[in-house]
């Protein structure tokens, strides 16, 4: 950072020689970290990146954040665990986000999570025993004007019902299957 | 040098836009994507093609939102030669029906077009028979876009957000540009103050008086942070701004920093907001690379450079004490008052913190003159206010409208009423830390002062009706839900005190309440409101106070009678 900012940085620098695992994508966070001089305020930024490279942060990747930042393992955590942001679970393959937002909780999207919960028998916040299906809900996605809403796998659907919600994701899990059965036959 | 660049960026892209017989633009942003814009602008972009016009006929300009959300995608047709059209609901197929009918096709020898072309050109000449087109037509003379006001919204949805030359083109860094030349740092600070501007995050504090006492620190480093964590659930003004025209937000952030003189600034964004994060992004490094950013802005002496720090989901981070530790890579916790950021804030250095919509309204400002804007609201509340229009209503989507607009106006004229049989109950103002307005007191002017006199607050915009299908003290636990998950933690009152509110709601809502518990509930509000250290806890019981006060008969009915001694 080319700052003038009376920021700490760790003068010190931690060189790092990736993941003892040989995971490659260790690189990548190897890389972020060093963008920000591995200083200790990137915490936050660090985090974000290695959750968009692995998805979620296991304790594995907290210890080892702490360690190249030099920030005690307990305030990672604690910083970690304070946003909603971060997940320390692995998502499912598919992921469904209901908004339950005012402007969507008022067109009742409440009625649409519990209608998917008990569809696909999955509670609310949690995935699958296949790991193939998650279901979360979000504060508000920014297109209440077409509430309710849901990002089913990325893409934002406007004015569903729980009817409709199903449908789309049962195309989605169908979809799975048969990519799988066609992998068995073949 | 810099400054001349810019000239001839901006008297280019001008030139190539005027030199189009007709503009066709199609909204991108995240409602009408979500309702298939996608597929729309791609299916404009292939009619206009298969016309093979001659060069300088048609353009199809990808832009921001033009308002109605909830009829979207929407397509402006800007002719020279005839009165500009907005379209609705505009799928593939009256995608080519707007090009057949707006762009002339021309004639070609048949060999020379490929086969699949040949087929849609005679789709597109089909298309013409078609009659659907004429119900799309929205009326610019309609009272959802009559009644509005454009000033902070005044580009959004004309001009391409991605491309700095269209923002210069429409006038913009002009306003920097005079100040870096003509005014000094306090003359700026005065003429916002004169403006009577103040914060769009919430708070309403006159951001003049801010600005000025930050300029009156002594300090080698202070900051600048633009608030775009936009936390209120059921609101989007600030994505929009952020999205749609990043480069004005910029711009005001610059101007800022000027007035303040600081040297560098952040810009907190919602996590949630991946589309923002990167056109603002993207902004700063084209700003960078045109020297309106960095050493020298402009080409004078004034530095300053900006930065992206992306939020992760913690409503309280919006609170600028939390905000500056989320900054710093903390946890984001708020802190007593004072110091105020202005005296202590990033690292302990004075630090602004400004809202997207507060920042977005500076340019403007600067352009126009202080006493253009002073003229535009009522007595305490200048300019214009976005809001995000949304819950039960027929049109909803991103309106501006001048201060002291009455909510009667926003409802029934610009939202035109609750669709269906239900009729409308309340509208919601400032999401979690706000309150309800019932139905006698639509004639209230739209301010900060009237809406707090209601026991609402202005908020950051959010607007979400409500009809009579919503139970309100179920809608008043719903917010109580929302701030027990956002309260930090950090002090008691907060923290205790909500959950000791919803459980109070829950034993309401399942009818075994008592009579004495509406007292308590309302006591346990008051103690909450009063005593706790951030404002999340001082107006998370906002919602139930005002739901007690216009709605009471809601709770008593829920509670049972009781039986005669
Ligand atoms: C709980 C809480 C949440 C807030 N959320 C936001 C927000 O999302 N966006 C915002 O601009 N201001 C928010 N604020 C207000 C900020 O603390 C601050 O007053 C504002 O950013 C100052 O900018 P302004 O003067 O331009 O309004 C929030 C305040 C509180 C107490
Ligand atoms: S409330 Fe659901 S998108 Fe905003």
């Amino acid at each position: 950072m080319k700052t003038s900012s009376g920021s700490p940085t760790n003068k010190k620098q931690v060189k790092s020689e990736g993941h003892p695992s040989g995971d490659d994508r260790f690189k990548a966070l190897d890389r972020t970290m060093k963008r920000f001089n591995f200083e200790k305020d990137s915490l936050l930024e660090v985090l974000h990146d290695t959750q968009e490279i692995f998805g979620f942060l296991s304790d594995d990747l907290l210890i080892y954040i702490s360690t190249h930042l030099r920030v005690p393992l307990s305030q990672v955590y604690g910083v970690a665990t304070f946003y909603h942001f971060f997940t320390f679970e692995p998502l499912g393959k598919h992921n469904c986000i209901i908004c339950r937002g005012t402007a969507c909780h008022v067109k009742g999207s409440d009625v649409i999570t519990q209608a998917l919960s008990e569809e696909f028998a999955v509670p609310i916040g949690k995935t699958t025993e296949d790991g193939l299906f998650s279901l979360t809900t979000a504060r508000c996605i920014g297109s209440c004007g077409l509430a309710p809403v849901a990002v089913l796998n990325g893409a934002v659907h406007g004015k569903q019902t729980p009817q409709s919600m199903i449908t789309l994701v049962k195309d989605v899990l169908e979809q799975e299957t048969e990519v799988l059965e066609q992998g068995e036959a073949g | 040098m810099t400054l001349e660049k810019l000239e001839r960026m901006a008297q280019r892209e001008r030139q190539r836009q005027e030199k189009f017989e007709r503009r066709i633009f199609c909204c991108i942003s995240t409602a009408c994507l979500s309702a298939g814009a996608g597929q729309t602008i791609n299916a404009l972009q292939e009619a206009v093609d298969a016309c093979h016009c001659k060069e300088n006929d048609v353009e199809v300009v990808q832009t921001g939102c033009m308002g109605l959300c909830s009829r979207g995608p929407l397509v402006r047709v800007e002719d020279k030669s005839a009165e500009t059209l907005i379209y609705a609901d505009v799928d593939v197929d009256l995608s080519q029906q707007i090009i057949s009918k707006h762009v002339p096709m021309r004639k070609l020898t048949d060999e020379s077009i490929p086969e699949e072309m040949q087929e849609l050109r005679e789709n597109l000449k089909k298309a013409r028979r078609r009659k659907r087109l004429e119900k799309h037509i929205l009326g610019m003379d309609s009272p959802f876009f009559a009644k509005q006001e454009k000033i902070v919204l005044r580009n959004v949805g004309h001009l391409d957000p991605e491309k700095i030359e269209d923002y210069l083109a429409h006038g913009g860094y002009s306003a920097l540009r005079h100040v870096l030349q003509n005014m000094t740092a306090e003359e700026v600070c005065d003429e916002i103050l004169r403006s009577g501007l103040r914060g769009r995050g919430g708070g309403g504090y006159p951001t003049g008086l801010k600005w000025k006492s930050m300029h009156q620190e002594e300090s080698e480093t202070k900051f600048v942070v633009v608030n775009g964590d936009e936390g209120d659930p059921g609101a989007y003004m600030d994505r929009t701004m952020m999205e749609d025209n990043p480069h004005q937000v910029l711009e005001g952030m610059i101007i800022a920093a000027y007035a303040v003189g600081a040297s560098y600034g952040y810009f907190y964004i919602r996590g949630e907001y991946p589309i923002a994060v990167d056109r603002i992004r993207r902004a700063i490094r084209t700003a960078h690379r045109n020297g309106i950013l960095g050493k020298n802005v402009l080409g004078t002496d004034f530095n300053f450079d900006a930065a992206v720090r992306i939020g992760a989901g913690a409503f309280v981070c919006g609170e600028e004490t939390a905000l500056i530790h989320s900054v710093e890579g903390k946890r984001g916790m708020p802190r007593m008052r004072p110091p105020y950021p202005s005296t202590s804030g990033l690292w302990g250095k004075p630090t602004i913190v400004n809202n997207v919509e507060t920042m977005a309204n500076v340019p403007p400002i600067i352009n126009r003159g202080a006493d253009w804007y002073a003229n535009i609201g009522t007595e305490q509340s200048k300019g214009t206010k976005v809001f995000a229009l949304a819950g039960q209503l027929t049109n909803t989507g991103l309106i501006e409208v001048p201060m002291g607009i009455s909510l009667r106006e926003i409802v029934y004229d610009i939202g035109d009423d609750v669709p269906g049989d239900a009729e409308f109950k309340a509208a919601q103002t400032g999401g979690p830390s706000g309150g309800c307005i019932p139905h006698e007191h639509l004639d209230t002017p739209v301010d900060y002062e009237n809406l707090s006199k209601l026991g609402s607050i202005m908020g950051s915009g959010g607007l979400v009706i409500i009809d009579s299908t919503t139970s309100m003290p179920e809608f008043a636990r719903f917010f109580m839900d929302f701030c027990v998950d956002e309260s930090c933690g950090k002090c008691v009152p907060c923290r205790v005190g909500t959950i000791q509110i919803r459980i109070l709601l829950d034993k309401i809502i399942a009818g075994s309440g008592e009579p004495e518990d509406l007292n308590k509930l309302e006591d346990l509000c008051h103690i909450v409101k009063d005593t706790s250290l951030c404002g999340l806890g001082q107006s998370a019981p906002n919602p139930v106070l005002s739901t007690l006060k216009f709605f009471l008969d809601e709770y008593i009915a829920l509670i049972p009678a009781q039986e005669p001694a």
